[in-house]
């Protein structure tokens, strides 16, 4: 409180002209605020002073009006003006006061600054106004038009900037207008290693919500698994509720979900796949919520086999100040129950300090005790022995019981934990015995018949114990006083003895020991019950008054006792099952790294992580650019793709990793062979559409996406069946390069304009519309379905239409025609797939099929060489693996001569040459079969190619090792 | 996000308040001291507290708890990691972060804090940005400022604020450009009563201090970067890069920053530059025991320790310690049973030898716990996983930096686990004692003098 003279003082100083005098008023004011002393009657004299020219006095008035301006709504009116003068000049600074004076009357005067804002020349100003959005967030009416610039800011083209403010804003305003990210998805992923860190960790929780309501889940086939090799289930044994859905013991339901994998095998879409890429770099990040959100990302969306990259981040940031690792502790005791093998080799990394502060200790003996299986228990054991010495009693107290959840965990030292906790007994710290006693009393529980010697042993420990100990004792005896018949009576009858001076906790057990004892050794312990039970029936507690008066009822027959004390012996001897020892850290239902689940309880504006779809939603949505609607089966096949990709990269910043969705590992997209087979094959898949034309009928009430992905497959096992190449193909090529080579300059010139390249491709694709994609697949599908016979004409007609893709709208002659066509033939074609499947089912065991660049168009001075593993028997030799390779000379000048030479092979391995290609023209491609004896090891085979010499290697990956084999299903199953 | 921030002193003094959206009362940190009461030291108060209408995240730092008030979910790692930003923004500015400094500065602490976060989501966090906004305080320019009525207060927009390089200022200019990294390697161990490794593992950090001119672009490569096992950048290292060729190639923040930290973990890669020979014992009965601490060098790849700082937190039932030190001084802090052996530099022809008695308060059973043992020591010019920074390359600029590279090697969390001995004759036969490095002349040697020279251990013996 202050004195009014001194606040005189300071008026008068803020009345003066003399800036410095002013300057030093404001100083003092802040000052206040910031001790949180009331300054709020200078508002009039600061208010005063907003116009002021000195600029540290003005940011001070700034900050004393945003502080007060809620308290005195009418006063701060007054300034309202001079911002939104200042909105035209100091834009961004002027926006962040203005909108943080939380004053309802000027929301409209605030909505239009927003507005204006949003699409300011400047990026900062448009960040500015993605920060005021949530400020403006206090009455419901405005969301509607907040969400328009949220719209609008989220499709800004350099966003990285504004990127985390927007999605921020887009968290707290609408967060459930999932549709608002589709077409920006793709953008978010490939800008997010150049966003701020706190924007990043915001975008990640964000994409991984979306992420779980657009993909499927990937683990999807694990049941599949599971139900084949049973030594997995055991090995994770322990997790039972692994995945809540697969994991039920339930047969049916498993072979219901076996059974529609089968139907359609898992395959990643190619924009979770991007974001599982675009994420991971960002776990070396130096924030510790960064490398946490992709860490949560990774564990709710990846496969299981790439989940296990987060456990090293994760442990690195062990190392962290203790805060962090006291929720990174959290997080990882959670994850240990679902998985135990990711943390596994760092078993060391959770040994415990002296050094470390008590909640990180029992934090790290959680973790412990959730890794602990039969392999490194003794490890385990021995570094709790040493824990137990520890001078934290807390933290031994901890130890016994996680010793106690490892004995249950794990049968085999079992009787080692329990000998070793007896020996506990005789420890001179009560706290330590108690402990004790009570984890024995829970392991006694599984096989007490065994152990009646320790029970004996404990009743020795009776008289000096703590309360809670003393009451697990009991409760024990009687329990089990079938097995120690001897002690259990004088064991009553010393409790009896000290009753009156026993906390209500052991009373309530000794009345549980007396009554149990009457019932079954009723001569020797009569008296001593009734004796118990009339002390009992005068305690001050209620409770225990209750329960002798239960008791009573219940076990001594009185004439007028009811049918219940017959069941007495039963109700109170009955076989109780042994308690589960479970984690406190099972928190399932919360996504890691929110708050949410660090506290066990929901807090207020907590998201829920929905449930993976069953089918997914039309993945079409995200596409920006009209060409990626298109399925890959068009004419710009995946190769021409792959090509605007790879120009795409250098857009990016260096640190952008193979951008695109088209090249992810398990994507149908990457995986078509050349182009020429692909061609081919398109003949060969038109040929057989008239046939199955009736077929196709029948299953068009199937869902469309459904077919979408069995259609791509079987195409491309269709392609790579086929490969001599047809004359149609060349010609095709030709089209497509000068397409393709218009394309890539098209977006080279875009990238000088420091343009995000997604949106550039938009750009160059906007002319493009729908109709015009109608067109193409209509061309294509139906020009195969003709007879070979007019292949010529329809040629012609192919290549002029294809041109339309450059062009800027469609000719309208043509339009009608097609779409007219194009429905009905789309569905026939995917009915020719579907009756496909049935018909060749032996082509290829997988339909997915990865290419791999061996050499990069840049590296090879125009030259870049791509190889995948066609999976097929290598004729020559049948120990060799077929790797297909596609050449592509993209330079100004012919290629002549591609031979390999100098071939560096591991001991053993053999090559087979591809024959020498003597010319390959500037921007043509080629492809050449070799065969390469890999030896059945993952060794890198290291050759040169080229005239010029390029040194490349391949590695097969594991899997592609095989040899075709045909066998029958019998066969096959007495194989498994 | 984050709602409010109270700076509160170790004593439980407010003595700064700022929010960002509207004022929650201060009463509400009383849910926090109701935690500190209980928790008795301030490592162990929870970091995350529930009230009934607020969430509470705090940190501990230089005395300091930095307390965070949210209302809605957040990730608490976020809210954790901006504290600790906040922290180090202020050491930044001002050297330290103590309550004298802020409240020497609390204004510009205010506007600092004001930058940091808008509505309570970050906004400028970068050191070099907000250096730009607001200026740090410099005795020069507060005179200057007296005399000339000028400001601390930047009155440009940020330029960092707006480019793809948000932790670099523009415009910088040097006359003498200069470029230091500092290989900073810490070693966790856990030894054990053998002294054998439990567990060992190589922190490093890269610290580097670069006042270069304009917008240099460096690329800095390892003789040996395969053992890096694990790392973390800051955001301005190309990540792709390093991928791909195992270098940094980075455009560098102004100024002081870690460039990147790392972590050799194979056990076999981390040498254990000393050994400890201890023995611990008291006598069944009776109110006394007996110290005795030896310390030798192990694997220093020829350099020498200094600093070396031994501190064992005692047994509580231990009263006083009546020791002799053959080299440096020795304290033992009565209300904390922490004893203290500052050694100094480690003389390999002359072991470092603690030996004496303990007075145990009579009366009080043998202590059972076993107190442990932290090292604490530095190796200069030394990198002890033996990583080497093989050279440093700028592009972009024109003038020629002056480079350099130092190594430092130092103790992270090293810790001995102290065992006592089970009675008094075992640790008098030389077999029964367990010491790492067996074999060695000069321990021998050591351990037969060090009897003769106390008479009153065998006295004990015999007793």
């Amino acid at each position: 409180i202050f004195f009014p003279c001194r606040h005189d003082d300071l008026k008068e100083m803020l009345d003066s002209n003399k800036d410095s005098l002013k300057l030093e008023a404001m100083k003092r004011i802040v000052a206040m605020i910031a001790r949180g002393k009331n300054a709020s009657d200078l508002f009039p004299a600061v208010v005063k002073n907003v116009a002021c020219k000195n600029i540290e006095v003005k940011k001070l008035v700034y900050v004393y009006l945003v502080r007060y301006a809620e308290e005195q709504q009418d006063l701060a009116l007054l300034s309202i003006s001079t911002f939104q003068r200042g909105l035209k000049l100091i834009r961004a600074s002027a926006l962040r006061v203005l909108s943080s004076i939380r004053v309802t009357i000027i929301v409209p005067i605030m909505m239009l600054a927003i507005k204006e804002a949003a699409s300011d020349m400047s990026p900062y100003v448009r960040k500015t106004a993605a920060h005021a959005i949530p400020k403006l967030y206090l009455d419901p009416d405005q969301k509607d038009q907040l969400i328009e610039v949220i719209e609008k800011l989220l499709a800004d083209k350099t966003t990285q900037l504004v990127a985390g403010s927007v999605v921020m804003a887009f968290e707290e305003v609408c967060p459930e207008r999932i549709d608002l990210i589709h077409k920006n998805y793709r953008k978010l992923c490939n800008l997010l290693i150049d966003v701020e860190e706190w924007g990043q960790v915001v975008i990640i929780n964000m994409l991984t919500r979306y992420a779980r309501t657009q993909f499927l889940n990937p683990n999807i086939n694990e049941s599949l698994l599971e139900e084949g090799g049973s030594g997995d289930k055991t090995f994770y044994g322990s997790d039972g509720n692994d995945d809540d859905d697969e994991d039920e013991e339930d047969k049916e339901k498993k072979a219901e979900a076996a059974a529609l994998a089968k139907r359609k095998p898992y395959v990643m879409d190619p924009d979770h796949r991007l974001l599982l890429r675009n994420t991971k770099p960002l776990l070396q990040s130096r924030n510790a919520a960064v490398v946490m959100a992709v860490a949560q990302l990774y564990f709710h969306l990846a496969p299981k086999a790439e989940v296990g990259v987060i456990a090293k981040a994760l442990v690195r940031l062990l190392r962290s100040h203790s805060e962090v690792q006291y929720v990174v502790l959290q997080n990882v005791a959670t994850m240990t129950i679902k998985r135990r093998g990711m943390f596994e080799p760092y078993l060391k990394s959770f040994y415990i300090r002296s050094t470390d502060p008590t909640q990180i200790k029992i934090l790290k003996l959680e973790v412990l005790t959730n890794l602990a299986n039969e392999t490194n228990i003794s490890t385990i054991l021995r570094e709790f022995q040493t824990y137990i010495k520890s001078v934290d009693k807390d933290f031994v107290a901890a130890t016994i019981q996680a010793i106690g959840r490892c004995a249950t965990n794990i049968g085999e030292v079992r009787d080692t934990c329990l000998n070793g906790l007896v020996q506990l007994l005789s420890n001179r710290d009560e706290l330590v015995v108690a402990e004790s006693v009570v984890v024995i009393k829970k392991l006694l529980q599984m096989q007490p018949e065994k152990h009646s010697d320790i029970i004996k042993h404990m009743a020795k420990l009776t008289d000096n114990i703590q309360p809670m100990a003393r009451a697990s004792i009991l409760w024990l005896i009687g329990e089990y006083c079938e097995h120690v018949p001897k002690i259990a009576p004088d064991v009553l009858r010393k409790m009896a003895k000290s009753f009156t001076n026993e906390e209500d906790i052991v009373k309530l057990q000794i009345l549980n020991l007396a009554a149990k004892l009457y019932l079954t050794n009723s001569k020797q312990t009569k008296l001593l019950t009734q004796y118990v039970l009339n002390l009992a029936k005068y305690d001050q507690n209620y409770d225990i008054r209750d329960r002798a008066r239960f008791i009573r009822q219940l076990i001594v027959p009185t004439e007028k006792s009811g049918a219940l004390s017959k069941y007495a012996k039963k109700l109170f001897l009955a076989l109780k099952p042994a308690p589960v020892l479970e984690s406190p850290f099972k928190r399932d239902h919360f996504q890691l790294g929110s708050l949410s689940h660090l506290l066990n309880a929901k807090a207020g504006g907590y998201q829920e992580l929905p449930d993976w779809p069953e089918a997914a939603p039309d993945p079409s949505v995200r596409n920006v650019e009209v060409k990626e609607s298109v399925p890959e089966w068009t004419k710009c096949s995946s190769r021409e793709k792959r090509k605007e990709k790879k120009v795409e990269k250098p857009f990016y910043s260096d640190s952008e990793g193979e951008s695109g969705p088209t090249e992810s590992a398990d994507s149908s997209y990457s995986s078509s062979g050349s182009d020429s087979a692909s061609a081919s094959a398109e003949s060969g898949s038109g040929s057989q559409s008239e046939e199955s034309e009736d077929a196709s009928d029948s299953e068009e009430e199937e869902e469309e996406e459904d077919k979408k992905k069995v259609w791509k497959k079987e195409f491309k096992k269709l392609a790579q069946g086929s490969e001599e190449q047809s004359s149609e193909s060349d010609e095709r090529k030709r089209a497509r390069k000068s397409k393709q080579q218009k394309s890539e300059s098209e977006s080279e010139t875009d990238g000088d304009e420091e343009s995000d390249s997604e949106s550039s491709q938009s750009e160059s694709d906007d002319s493009e519309s729908e109709v015009d994609v109608k067109n193409k697949k209509a061309v294509q599908s139906k020009a195969p379905s003709k007879p070979v016979i007019k292949e010529t004409k329809k040629e012609k007609k192919e290549m002029s239409l294809l041109d339309l893709d450059d062009e800027p709208a469609p000719s309208p002659q043509v339009t009608p025609v097609n779409s007219f066509l194009s429905s009905s033939l789309v569905t026939d074609l995917e009915g020719l797939s579907l009756s496909d499947s049935v018909l060749s089912p032996a082509i290829s065991p997988s339909g997915t099929q990865k290419c791999y660049e061996l050499l990069h168009r840049i590296s090879g001075e125009g030259l870049s060489v791509e190889y995948c593993f066609s999976r097929q028997p290598f004729g020559p030799d049948a120990n060799m693996v077929a790797v297909q390779m596609h050449f592509a000379n993209s330079a100004a000048t012919d290629a002549k001569n591609l031979h390999m030479e100098d071939v560096k092979l591991q001991s053993g391995m053999r090559v087979t040459d591809f024959p020498e290609i003597e010319l390959l023209p500037a921007g043509e491609t080629t492809t050449a079969v070799m065969g390469i004896d890999f030896c059945d090891s993952t060794q890198a085979a290291n050759f040169q190619t080229h005239s010029r010499k390029f040194f490349v290697s391949i590695q097969p990956p594991v899997g592609e090792l095989m040899k075709p084999v045909f066998m029958t299903e019998n066969e096959f199953k007495k194989e498994q | 996000m984050i709602h409010s921030l109270f700076l509160i002193n170790y004593t439980g003094d407010i003595f700064l308040e700022k929010h960002w959206k509207s004022v929650i009362n201060r009463s509400v940190c009383d849910y926090f001291f109701e935690a500190k009461e209980k928790a008795l030291e301030p490592e162990n108060v929870p970091p995350i507290l529930q009230t009934p209408h607020h969430y509470l995240i705090n940190i501990y730092r230089g005395k300091l708890f930095f307390l965070a008030v949210i209302q809605t979910e957040v990730p608490p790692l976020f809210v954790i990691e901006f504290l600790h930003k906040v922290a180090d923004t202020l050491q930044d500015y001002f050297g330290d972060c103590s309550e004298g400094v802020i409240k020497d500065n609390l204004v510009t602490v205010y506007e600092i804090l004001e930058e940091m976060l808008d509505n309570g989501f970050p906004l400028a966090t970068e050191s070099n940005v907000l250096q730009e906004m607001i200026r740090p305080p410099t005795i020069l320019r507060s005179v200057v400022n007296t005399l000339t009525g000028g400001s601390n207060v930047g009155d440009t927009l940020p330029t960092g604020q707006l480019s793809n390089i948000p932790w670099r200022r523009a415009g910088v200019k040097y006359t003498n450009n200069e470029a230091y990294f500092d290989v900073i390697e810490e070693i966790d161990a856990i030894l054990d009563k053998s002294g054998s490794t439990v567990f060992a593992e190589i922190q490093g950090v890269i610290e580097a201090c670069v006042r270069l001119t304009g917008m240099p672009d460096l690329t800095l490569s390892f003789m040996n970067p395969r053992l890096l096992d694990d790392v973390s950048f800051h955001p301005c290292v190309r990540f792709k890069r390093w991928e791909s060729e195992r270098v940094l190639s980075f455009i560098p923040p102004d100024g002081n920053f870690t460039l990147m930290t790392y972590h050799v973990s194979s056990q076999n890669l981390v040498a254990i530059p000393v050994y400890v020979k201890q023995n611990i014992s008291f006598m069944e009965t009776g109110s006394c025991g007996r110290l005795d601490i030896t310390i030798g060098p192990k694997q220093t790849m020829g350099k020498t320790v200094e600093g070396l700082l031994v501190t064992i937190h005692m047994p509580k039932a231990v009263l006083s310690a009546n020791l002799t030190a053959t080299q440096g001084n020795y304290t033992y802090d009565l209300a904390t049973k922490v004893l203290v052996w500052d050694v100094g530099k480690l003389n390999p022809q002359k072991l470092p030898n603690l030996r004496g008695s303990l007075s145990v308060q009579s009366g009080a059973p043998k202590p059972e716990e076993n107190p442990s043992l932290n090292i604490d020591m530095k190796i200069q010019q030394l990198a002890i996983s033996g990583l080497k920074v093989n050279r440093l390359d700028m592009y972009g600029e024109k003038y020629k930096p002056f480079k350099g590279v130092k190594y430092l090697t130092r103790a992270g969390k090293f810790q001995c686990v102290l065992m006592f001995t089970k009675s008094v004759l075992g640790s008098l036969v030389p077999g029964g004692l367990t010491h790492p490095t067996e074999g060695e002349p000069c321990i021998r040697a050591d351990l037969d003098g060090g009897r003769l020279s106390f008479p009153h251990r065998l006295l004990h013996g015999l007793h």
